[in-house]
């Protein structure tokens, strides 16, 4: 047995299994357009209750089945506690954390981001099908994080 | 060349060298803390194990106040205290055997009394409830000073120990100019090599800015910054993790199979890699960060599916030592090698279990890897079903299996209950397992990391069987760990003392490293480190010249 050539082969395989996820991860970013979190804006946390669109936040139509969602994350809750969409809805999620890092995930759907201070995060969403979403805090953030959740409703 | 026949050392005087016995006892004592910090860290694991069991054990712990305190000691320790000591006693070993040179004695004093400084100093922090934060210290959470002191003094550990071994380096190469540097002493500095620059991350974050902040001697943080210097240098973490564990794999695994390691020049190759690759990848750990953007993970995605490549190297390299070894057992055919192995010899026994584990934790580290797929297990408890695969057991495991030869080596005494430490090896292994099985369906159905499930007000469905998995899991790893140190005890205490002067077990290479041409290069580290900074500079240098100053607009907050 060869063992050079035998290696030569195992490499180059695991190379090519290598670059054909890696491709097929750009296309289903920069071809189908899932995005990840990138720049959006800053805000001072100090100010962020007064700062639009976090003085108000809670869901608005912005279009025809087109809905915003502000979400302020804090120890230990989200506001608004719970949004009400109708199924087919597209939701861009603009979320922001006023004291620690926070974590937002609509569980079931790959709305997943971070909360944090001074960063706003914003991520859209189809949610087509009819049911009920956790909004969970998924990064520490004190003695009551278990404590923090909110939820989507698809009606 | 007729390479059958052809055996290339790994050390410098492979026939023999004389450890000093001062040298034998401050390496124990490195070795002794590590795992005494594991055992603080098993104790605690199983406090959180049983959490997603709906189990709470943690209110009989003396001390303990909740679940995130316990999780923070389970993190500091595992994780830091634990590996650093054990790499940075048997890394200096390991070095010292190749280059067949005596390292300075009260150096690695200082490195002991550094690495017991810094473990008293984050202790007091979390035991007494003042540096809740877990391992990842995340700011705006503020814990007290004495955690960040502590941390420093861990890390310099480190430091003062990639010293003394950059400096024996130095001074074998000038004894012997032209000369190609031993394997198993190129692999353990090249290990450090890439500590030293990995770690300048968390250095900037503590030291210029949480130290200061937590003194008062500054009033705001930036969260976002203080978080890509934790990530830049908190992946490269696992690989300092890791590493060591590639080590015994590459250079002392073919020796306990019997078996030899294929080639030299491959070898080196590969730890350059890692020293190349480890460092500019930390945004993968910062997939969902708003404030970093999308092309810059990109770039981090496809270095870290880079430096995956080296992995996959070491399966072969490893894979083809143990089949040398399983055939000469008399194995045949295209598995049954693997059978033949010698599952009598807990070194190896541990080791082989470790690697299997090893195989589906990189499989889900790839995963967690995948850009935007992240986004599907980002902060569920996929995410710890996935490292216990990894530091968890592949290195945990593989420590081990090394405590098997290097406990008898540095006491001069017999390994006692060799069967309790095989036990061992199969309860951990299976309790991974089921562990990870128990924590990664719970994360594909939403259940998050690092939360105190038994209380939460929400669950879903899916989560109890996840929970009772990662239970059961998470006490049978518990029992390995207690069989483990049972024999640990056992041997340090009353082992049967040997005659003679024992060695390490060393493999030889089938292949030489070559002594011209391009292979030789591999040996000026200068060179490769100016790479690895070239390569930090083009993966970090674009968000930090948009980013700086930053935003330090977030006061403290100590909310334990
Ligand atoms: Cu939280
Ligand atoms: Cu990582």
């Amino acid at each position: 047995m060869n063992v050079k050539k035998v290696e030569m082969v195992f490499l180059s395989l695991c190379a090519s299994m290598l670059l054909v996820f890696l491709l097929a991860l750009f296309y289903s970013a920069y071809g189908m357009g899932m995005h990840l979190p990138g720049v959006e804006a800053t805000v001072d946390p100090r100010e962020v209750r007064q700062t639009a669109p976090f003085d108000e936040p809670g869901l608005r139509e912005v279009g025809e089945g087109q809905y915003e969602a502000v979400f302020l994350g804090f120890a230990w809750g989200f506001q608004p506690r719970e949004i009400t969409v109708p199924a087919g809805s597209e939701v861009t999620f603009i979320a922001t954390a006023t004291d620690v890092i926070h974590g937002f995930h609509v569980e079931g759907t790959r709305v997943n981001f971070m909360l944090i201070p001074g960063q706003v995060a914003r991520q859209s969403y189809t949610f087509r099908e009819p049911g009920e979403h956790l909004i969970i805090c998924h990064e520490f953030c004190g003695a009551g994080h278990h404590l923090m959740y909110a939820r989507v409703i698809v009606e | 060349m007729n390479t059958s026949t052809f055996n290339a050392p790994v050390v410098e005087s492979p026939d023999g060298f004389h450890l000093g016995d001062g040298h034998r006892r401050v390496i124990a004592w490195m070795i002794y803390l590590g795992f005494a910090a594991l055992a603080i860290g098993i104790i605690n694991g199983l406090g959180q194990a049983l959490n997603y069991a709906r189990i709470d054990i943690l209110q009989y712990f003396p001390g303990m106040r909740d679940y995130y305190q316990g999780l923070t000691v389970h993190g500091v320790v595992n994780a830091i205290v634990f590996t650093f000591a054990f790499t940075n006693g048997f890394l200096a070993l390991t070095t010292s055997r190749a280059l067949a040179r005596q390292l300075p004695l009260a150096a690695l004093w200082v490195v002991f009394g550094l690495m017991v400084a810094g473990f008293a100093l984050a202790g007091f922090s979390i035991g007494t409830g003042r540096a809740s934060v877990l391992y990842t210290f995340y700011s705006p959470l503020q814990a007290h000073w004495s955690f960040y002191l502590g941390l420093v003094l861990l890390v310099v550990s480190t430091w003062v120990t990639a010293g003394i071994l950059f400096v024996a380096l130095a001074g074998w190469r000038r004894e012997n100019p032209g000369k190609r540097i031993p394997l198993m002493a190129y692999i353990s500095v090249a290990t450090y090599g890439m500590w030293v620059l990995a770690s300048l991350g968390i250095a900037v974050s503590v030291v210029g800015i949480l130290l200061p902040w937590s003194l008062g001697l500054v009033a705001t943080v930036d969260p976002l910054l203080t978080r890509t210097l934790f990530w830049f240098s908190g992946h490269p973490i696992v690989y300092f993790w890791l590493l060591p564990a590639y080590v015994s794999w590459y250079v002392m695994v073919p020796r306990h199979a019997g078996g030899k390691l294929f080639s030299d020049p491959l070898t080196r190759v590969v730890f350059i890699m890692f020293l190349l690759l480890s460092i500019p990848t930390g945004f993968h750990h910062q997939y969902t960060d708003p404030g970093i953007s999308g092309g810059m993970k990109a770039i981090h995605a496809g270095l870290t599916f880079g430096v995956f490549f080296p992995s996959l190297v070491t399966a072969f390299s490893v894979m083809y030592a143990l089949e040398i070894g399983g055939r000469r057992r008399g194995g045949s055919g295209l598995v049954n090698w693997f059978a033949r192995l010698d599952w009598k010899n807990p070194a190896l026994v541990a080791q082989l279990l470790a690697m299997l584990s090893f195989t589906l934790g990189g499989a889900t580290g790839l995963i967690n890897a995948s850009y935007n797929l992240n986004q599907a297990i980002h902060n569920t408890a996929w995410v710890p079903g996935h490292f216990h695969m990894t530091v968890g057991s592949a290195v945990t495991m593989s420590f081990f299996g090394i405590a098997y030869w290097l406990i008898p080596y540095l006491t001069r005494r017999e390994l006692v209950g060799k069967g309790m430490a095989l036990l061992s090896s199969w309860v951990y292994f299976i309790g991974v397992l089921v562990m990870a099985r128990g924590l990664i369906s719970g994360g594909l159905d939403g259940m998050p990391r690092r939360t105190l499930i038994m209380e939460a007000p929400y669950t879903k469905e899916g989560w109890e069987l996840a929970g009772l998995l990662t239970g059961l899991g998470g006490t049978l790893m518990f029992i390995g760990g207690v069989l483990f140190f049972a024999v640990l005890a056992g041997t340090v205490l009353f082992g049967k003392k040997t005659e003679g002067e024992p060695d390490i077990p060393f493999t030889v290479t089938h292949e030489a490293p070559a002594e011209t041409g391009w292979e030789v290069k591999l040996d000026r580290f200068r060179y490769w480190i100016i790479a690895a900074v070239v390569l930090v500079l083009i993966a970090y240098g674009p968000f930090f010249a948009s980013y700086l100053p930053g935003a330090f607009t977030s006061p403290p907050y100590r909310f334990f």
